[in-house]
């Protein structure tokens, strides 16, 4: 009876439970926004409801989008923060192009948040907020609950504050106090218009506020005092089930996870396969610290992480670390990648694995801090002096942040090469249930260091750049191993020996050898999906658009149309089948991020007309977007 | 040492032909730091050198242990995450004063404060010397240089001022052509737990000729000297002080740091105070402590899943 075509719009059952209760319907699928101040916890309520759904074992995506600025001043437009959750009984791939709900904690969120819903959407506005002051703040002399400009929504006026301060009469907590858990109330209310499971929410409230009992005790209440609500007021008369996405799912165990704190465990897990100890050196920048925060929670690892004065000194400690044997990281933002330049060329020349994870923003400059964009690509690529190949792995979705961190690392490892990870705002701070993987699974990625001597000519000399003739990669010897003392730098050295060279054609030689290296690098075959199996147009993608683009290619395909989709995890070097299947279709359409960064190096490398369709706005694709530009492409109207 | 070490200034010399001008004060100070080290009584395989880019920085080339001639200023840097990930290591930074003071500044001072357990030898010859010439941060004002035609016109840095400053735990100034007095400054600063920076007047014949003469020459150096010796009293003005290094008040060594006639060298601040990687390798050990090693399959899981059949 459920739509199987995401986003097309909700289909649903109705019920009446026996006795008269309040109606039940059940949905395939909602999306749901929390829109407030940066003050009103909205990303810490939307966290909360992602966990109780992901619980609950829906399918689901979010969408987390606040300023850059802590603290906006109260109550006006810039300072809005939201959360948007997508949840289904089958499997989706994107946080939703619209919400079906709003749940609104002011009028700046009111107003903020108005032009992106459907007409009848449900909206839960807290009333208290909107005084005279609060609507003049945002421009609105008016108000907008009775003046007929929510006349195609379906409203539901709800005191949020009042009612919360109400619930809270029997603690001892001051009135100002009490009313910064209306965000709970909230939750609550919307925890039961969607049949959510609450034991985890008022699990996480006591051990989040441990320490003050009391503050966790009003949260608890008021999160019961807005399930109840619903429950007893007269203005919610219906209640939602979606049921789990039972088949979206292969067999195993589940968690939520977003892209930050997967690629935080892909790196310890890469440390653990490779039994080499975690270094990372990285200097504060958003969105990329949070993996700097949770690495540095896990000592018992084993992993060292140094907060470093500038990016510089990140990478340029992650590289010192590399020289010493450890697996050397460094996190940052493309402005930090700006500063680390210098050094990612240096570890290119010195031929050391080490992982550069750049998660990406709006740019240029300081750009948009919180906002995803996937304009580093090229920077990744060639942003160096000199030949300096540098390979380039992304993930397509938060839960694979995991699995390419481990392949980064393989990469660099192997090959003793610098590697880009790139991922983006929008995978960091996104979330997808995610198949824990058993440590059995993983990749091994043992290494081994340089022991012994290994001039050519027998003697008991040590060549530092003597290559694997598979792979090209030299050996690492690290400090402490006797008889292999040898020196090397950034200047040219000679192939082999390493010595300082400035011979013309052994330069000539080395960097070539350096770009043959990372060439040959052996990453999996692209996968194409085309179930018509005679599609003439192949929709090419990288990176967090994967979500969007499959939504839109699923909804062209329910049109009828005939359309391939592939997505690239590796951008150098690409998939050996690349080309060849590149030349399958009449139509390339590549999507990004950007303003044609992929395009350009597939054009450039196999004089294909790949066709961009771009989109620079700091927010992700939508699927409906996507859907009419694919169906364009496919010669539609 | 589990085995005695008999290495001599040879073990340490590499097969590479030293390619600094005849003359250069560099030559001085890698004879000292050869002659020097088999004193240390660590196997070649345990000590690093790593440097940054000038004629000063070729110097771990020359040296026979292992050593990364790195880019222009992040020598210090580089060292931190080797020594702090490696404390079983000697690790060496070598640096000049346009490396450390310039374009490595920022590097040079959050090593000092966080007291890495590092050895920085920072060849000041007052002069670009790499680069063919341009003044230098340590350059005296109006010093004609290519850059500078009609003199240059900012103030100079007082490197072991600076290093003060930047609560550095060690600090000391030596000699290219002291080869006694280099060796006696390697090794107080070999001692030293912690960031050690010790500063090496070095002369460069070429760009900055005779910079530091009047501190060599015979007839002048004993006038021009002022040899500090921990537990011995020095005069300055008539006033007679006792020379401590440990004395955690800096501000004797800062006042000393900022003298030029006569010009102290020497160890002028030695203080023990827990090094960075000390503390961060506790950090790890307590972490297993507590919370015992980290098991990969309970951390994967975390606390919140669920089953899919
Ligand atoms: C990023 C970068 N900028 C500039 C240079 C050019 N450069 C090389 S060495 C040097 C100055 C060296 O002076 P100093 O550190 O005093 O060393 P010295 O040669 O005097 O021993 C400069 C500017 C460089 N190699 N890299
Ligand atoms: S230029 Fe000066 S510092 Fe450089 S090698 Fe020649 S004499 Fe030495
Ligand atoms: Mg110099």
């Amino acid at each position: 009876m459920t739509s199987r075509v995401e986003e097309t719009g909700s289909t649903f059952d109705e019920s009446h439970p026996p006795g008269g209760g309040k109606q039940v319907r059940r949905l395939d699928r909602v999306v749901i926004r929390f829109a407030g101040d940066s003050g009103d916890g909205m990303q810490l309520t939307g966290d909360r409801f992602t966990s109780e759904t992901a619980g609950f074992g829906n399918d689901l995506s979010t969408l987390p989008n606040f300023p850059a600025e802590i603290r906006a001043p109260a109550g006006t437009l810039p300072g809005v923060s939201s959360f948007q959750l997508h949840f289904a009984d089958h499997d989706i791939l994107t946080p939703g192009d619209a919400p079906d709900v709003l749940v609104a904690m002011n009028p700046a969120a009111l107003k903020a948040n108005l032009g992106d819903l459907p007409r009848g959407a449900e909206i839960i506005v807290n009333t208290d907020e909107f005084t005279k002051r609060a609507l003049a703040k945002v421009g609105w002399s008016a108000d907008p609950l009775d003046d007929g400009t929510l006349a195609e929504f379906r409203v539901h006026p709800v005191a949020l504050t009042t009612l919360t301060v109400e619930a809270l009469k029997t603690t001892s907590l001051a009135r100002k106090d009490a009313e910064r858990a209306k965000n709970m109330f909230a939750l609550g209310l919307l925890s039961w218009m969607y049949h959510r499971p609450t034991e985890g929410t008022e699990g996480f409230l006591r051990s989040k506020f441990a320490r003050k009992p009391e503050i966790a005790e009003a949260n608890v209440l008021a999160f019961r005092a807005g399930w109840n609500y619903g429950e007893t007021t007269e203005s919610f008369a219906v209640s939602y089930e979606v049921a789990p996405a039972a088949k979206a799912f292969a067999p195993g165990r589940y968690r939520n996870i977003s892209g930050n704190l997967a690629l935080a465990y892909g790196l310890i897990a890469a440390s653990r396969q490779s039994g080499l100890s975690l270094f990372l050196g990285s200097y504060p920048i958003t969105p990329a610290s949070d993996i700097l925060h949770e690495l540095s929670k896990h000592k018992n690892f084993g992993v060292r992480t140094f907060q470093a004065e500038d990016e510089i000194a990140g990478i340029g400690a992650a590289l010192g670390a590399a020289f010493g044997g450890a697996l050397g990281v460094t996190t940052t933002s493309g402005p930090g990648v700006a500063l680390k330049s210098e050094t990612i060329g240096l570890a290119v020349s010195l031929e050391l694995p080490l992982l550069v994870v750049d998660i990406q923003r709006g740019g240029p400059s300081t750009g948009l801090p919180t906002k995803t964009e996937q304009a580093d690509l090229l920077q990744a690529m060639f942003g160096r002096n000199g030949e300096a190949p540098v390979p380039i792995v992304a993930p397509a979705s938060p839960g694979e942040c995991f699995g390419m961190a481990l392949e980064a690392a393989r990469i660099a490892l192997a090959y003793r090469t610098p590697v880009f990870l790139l991922s983006d705002g929008y995978l960091a701070n996104g979330s997808e249930p995610w198949r824990v993987p058993e440590v059995s699974e993983l990749p091994d990625l043992r290494v081994e260091f340089a022991t012994e001597p290994n001039a050519p000519d027998g003697s008991d000399g040590f060549w530092p750049y003597l290559r694997d003739p598979e792979t090209l990669a030299r050996p690492w010897a690290v400090p402490g191993t006797p008889g292999l003392e040898h020196r090397i730098g950034g200047i040219e050295k000679q192939d082999g020996t390493g010595n300082i060279s400035y011979d013309p054609a052994n330069h000539d030689h080395m960097v070539r050898t350096r770009q043959a290296k990372i060439d040959g690098i052996t990453v999996p075959d692209l996968v194409v999906d085309d179930p018509s199996g005679d599609a003439k147009l192949l929709v090419l993608g990288w990176g967090s658009t994967f979500g969007p683009i499959a939504a839109g290619v699923r909804r062209a395909r329910a049109a009828g149309g005939k359309v391939a989709q592939a997505h690239l995890r590796y951008l150098n070097p690409f998939p050996a089948n690349l080309g060849d299947l590149l030349g399958r279709y009449d139509r390339v359409l590549v999507p990004e991020m950007n303003l044609g960064q992929l395009a350009m190096l597939l054009r450039a490398r196999y004089l294909v007309d790949a066709r961009s369709f771009t989109q620079v706005s700091g927010m992700p694709f939508k699927a409906q977007q996507l859907a009419a530009v694919i169906s364009e492409a496919l010669g539609g109207n | 040492m589990a085995t005695e070490l008999t290495l001599t200034a040879k073990d340490f010399k590499s097969d590479q032909e030293v390619r600094w001008c005849p003359g250069c004060g560099d030559y001085a100070i890698l004879a000292a730091v050869q002659g020097f080290l088999p004193e240390l009584g660590i196997a070649r395989e345990n000590i690093v050198f790593v440097s940054g880019i000038g004629c000063s920085s070729r110097f771990p080339y020359y040296l026979n242990t292992y050593g990364m001639h790195s880019i222009h200023g992040r020598a210090p840097a580089i060292a931190t995450g080797l020594a702090s990930s490696r404390p079983d290591l000697s690790v060496w930074v070598i640096t000049g004063d346009g490396d450390a003071l310039s374009i490595g500044g920022n590097h040079l001072i959050h090593a000092l404060r966080r007291n890495v357990n590092l050895k920085i030898l920072l060849f000041n010859n007052r002069i670009y010397g790499l680069t063919k010439g341009q003044y230098s941060p340590t350059s005296e004002p109006g010093k004609i240089t290519k850059s500078t035609p009609m003199g240059s016109l900012d103030e100079p840095f007082r490197p072991l001022s600076l290093a003060l400053g930047a609560e550095a735990s060690f600090v000391a100034r030596t000699i290219d052509s002291d080869r006694k007095h280099l060796t006696s400054v390697l090794r107080a600063a070999a001692e030293h737990q912690g960031t050690a920076l010790v500063e090496i007047y070095q002369n460069c014949n070429i760009f900055n000729d005779g910079a530091f003469e009047v501190l060599k020459d015979p007839e002048t150096r004993d006038a021009a000297l002022l040899r500090l010796e921990h537990g011995q009293p020095y005069t300055v003005d008539g006033v007679e002080h006792l020379h401590d290094v440990t004395d955690p008040d800096p501000t004797r060594a800062f006042a000393l740091s900022r003298m030029s006639e006569p010009t102290p060298i020497g160890v002028l601040r030695a203080v023990a105070r827990p090094t960075y990687d000390s503390q961060l390798n506790a950090q790890l050990d307590q972490a297993v402590t507590e919370r015992g090693a980290g098991d990969l399959s309970t951390l994967l899981s975390g606390s919140d899943t669920w089953m899919v059949r």
